[in-house]
Formats: C-alpha cells, structure tokens, sequence
C-alpha cells in the first residue's frame, strides 16, 4: 500500500497534480453554479422591484 | 431537422432540455474518470523510461487535450455566431471561456510538475509547446476580459468572436509545435501516424480519461451556456415567468 503510494519515488509529483485537478475540476463546477445563482437572483430582484407585487 | 434546430435554438426550450441533459454528460463522464483514475494509478505498468512519474499524463494529456477542445468549440460557435447572428452560438463561445481556460491552466500546472522530475525544470522560457500553450491561456484571458468590458451584449459578441477567430491560428501551432520545432516536449503519442504508440494497459486509462473530461465539459459547458442564455434572456417574458413563478434557483 505505502509502495503504491510512494509511486516509485515520484509519489509528490504525482499525487500533486491528481489533487490539483481534482481541485480544479471542483472549482470548475462551483464557479458555475455561483456564477447562475448570481445572475438568478440579480434577475429576482430586478424583477421585485419593478412588480413589488409579486 | 429543421424545426429541431429552431427549437433547440430558442432560449426557454434550450434552458429548460439543457438541465435535463446535463446528467447524461456528467455521470458517465465521472465514470469514465473515476476507472481512468484508478487504473492510470494502480493497474498500468510503470513506464520504463519515467517510472511511475509517467501517470501525470492521465491527467496532464486530458486537461491539454480539453483546453483545445475548448478553443476550437469557442472559436466554431463564435464564427457561427458571427455569420448567421445566431444568439446561442455566442452563448456557446462565451460558456467555453472560462472552462478552456480552467483546463489550460491545469495542463500547464500538471505539465511543469512532471517537467521538474523529468526535465529538471518547471518551465523553460522560449519551448515552442510550452509557449503555445501560455499564450492560448492569454487568448482565454483576453476574451474573458474583452467581453467584460464591453457592456452592449451584441458588440461584445462582435468583437470577442473577432478575437477568438484571429486567436485560433494557436491551435494548430500548439498541436505541430513539437514537430515543427525542437522542443522539450516529446512527439505525439496518440494522434500519429502509424497508429497509437503506447500499450493498451496504459492506453486505455487515458482513453477513459480523455473521453470522462470531454462528455465533463460537455456538462460544464451546458451549466455555463444556460447562465448565459439566463442573463442574456433578463428581460423576455419567459425569464420573468420562470423566476416570479418559482422561487428556487436550479
């Protein structure tokens, strides 16, 4: 198991660039989301305040 | 076929199916990269040249491979977009952006972490491949960045899609630039003549991993492409309908 891990002595290399893209491909799908919920409730609000009543 | 198109291209259709589709893109997708992961880690031989260092590629050659994808779709729908004014196509180019730029990001991390092992550098000033792809990350940067300073949507269009067409002519010199050019960089090892060079205990981790990023970004680009139409859309009917009907934001 801790050999597998080691990766032959590259284990840091490899390991960090896994991570790395893991990372990225997280924050690839949190800016997105981030992104439409802010221009969901940017369009919610204008929206209020030009019909108060709904 | 035709009112397919006009149907898809209509911004509430294409809003309300891009939802439903974005699942059939992500989770075969993270299959694909959940085994590509697992098998370029613990099942493929180590390489006899760079030892285990060699399984960076099955993350380094997807992210590369992605951040031209991601040019060529942004540059094909910008071009769409300019010659038939096609609303959508800009949405499209303008959703591929900031993914293509995320992935050239991470091949030019991934490819400087495995440089340092195997070349003894992180980055060397002057490599054709590497350059290529430091300046397609600047394209990404520049078209973000033009688009945001514009404020008219349709001008920003115009002058992005400009940008991004001028701007492919990298593509092609990131794909040659280690034939053309002595380079740091070793050849292709996929896309070459004579077939695949490599053993399918490796090759079919990183097939799994190009085609997971690949049906990922598909998923990824449909979120961002529906931000887009949203935001584009503020005034129609349908998105006042849509948002003083429902409170929830999807």
């Amino acid at each position: 198991m801790t050999e597998a891990l080691a990766m032959g002595g590259y284990g840091a290399y490899v390991w960090s660039c896994f991570a790395l893209t893991l990372i990225v491909l997280v924050a690839c799908v949190l800016q997105g989301r981030r992104k439409h919920r802010q221009t969901y409730n940017e369009i919610r609000m204008r929206l209020q305040a030009l019909e108060p009543d709904q | 076929m035709w009112t397919f198109f006009h149907k898809l291209a209509s911004p509430p259709h294409f809003y309300e199916l891009s939802l439903r589709m974005i699942p059939w893109f992500a989770v075969p997708g993270l299959l694909l990269i959940g085994y590509g992961a697992w098998a370029g880690l613990f099942v493929a031989p180590p390489d006899y040249q760079q030892g285990d260092a060699f399984r960076i590629i099955y993350v380094h050659v997807p992210a590369a491979y992605l951040s031209l994808l991601a040019y060529m779709v942004m540059a094909i729908s910008a071009g769409i977009g300019l010659i038939w004014r096609m609303k959508l196509a800009h949405a499209v180019a303008a959703g591929a952006a900031p993914l293509g730029a995320w992935f050239t990001f991470l091949a030019l991390a991934t490819g400087s972490i495995w440089g340092r092992p195997m070349w003894g550098t992180w980055w060397e000033w002057g490599d054709p491949r590497l350059t290529s792809e430091l300046i397609l990350l600047f394209l990404y940067f520049g078209y973000m960045a033009l688009r945001a300073a514009i404020d008219d949507t349709a001008q920003a269009d115009k002058a992005s899609a400009v940008l991004a067409l001028v701007g492919a002519v990298n593509v092609p010199i990131i794909h040659f630039s280690v034939e053309w050019w002595s380079s740091l960089h070793q050849g292709p090892t996929l896309i070459r003549e004579g077939g695949p060079a490599i053993e399918p205990a490796m090759l079919y981790p990183l097939l799994a991993m190009i085609f997971g990023f690949s049906l990922l970004f598909g998923a990824l680009l449909l979120g961002r492409v529906r931000t887009e139409v949203l935001n584009r859309e503020r005034r129609a009917r349908w998105v006042r309908n849509l948002v003083l009907n429902q409170d929830s934001a999807a």
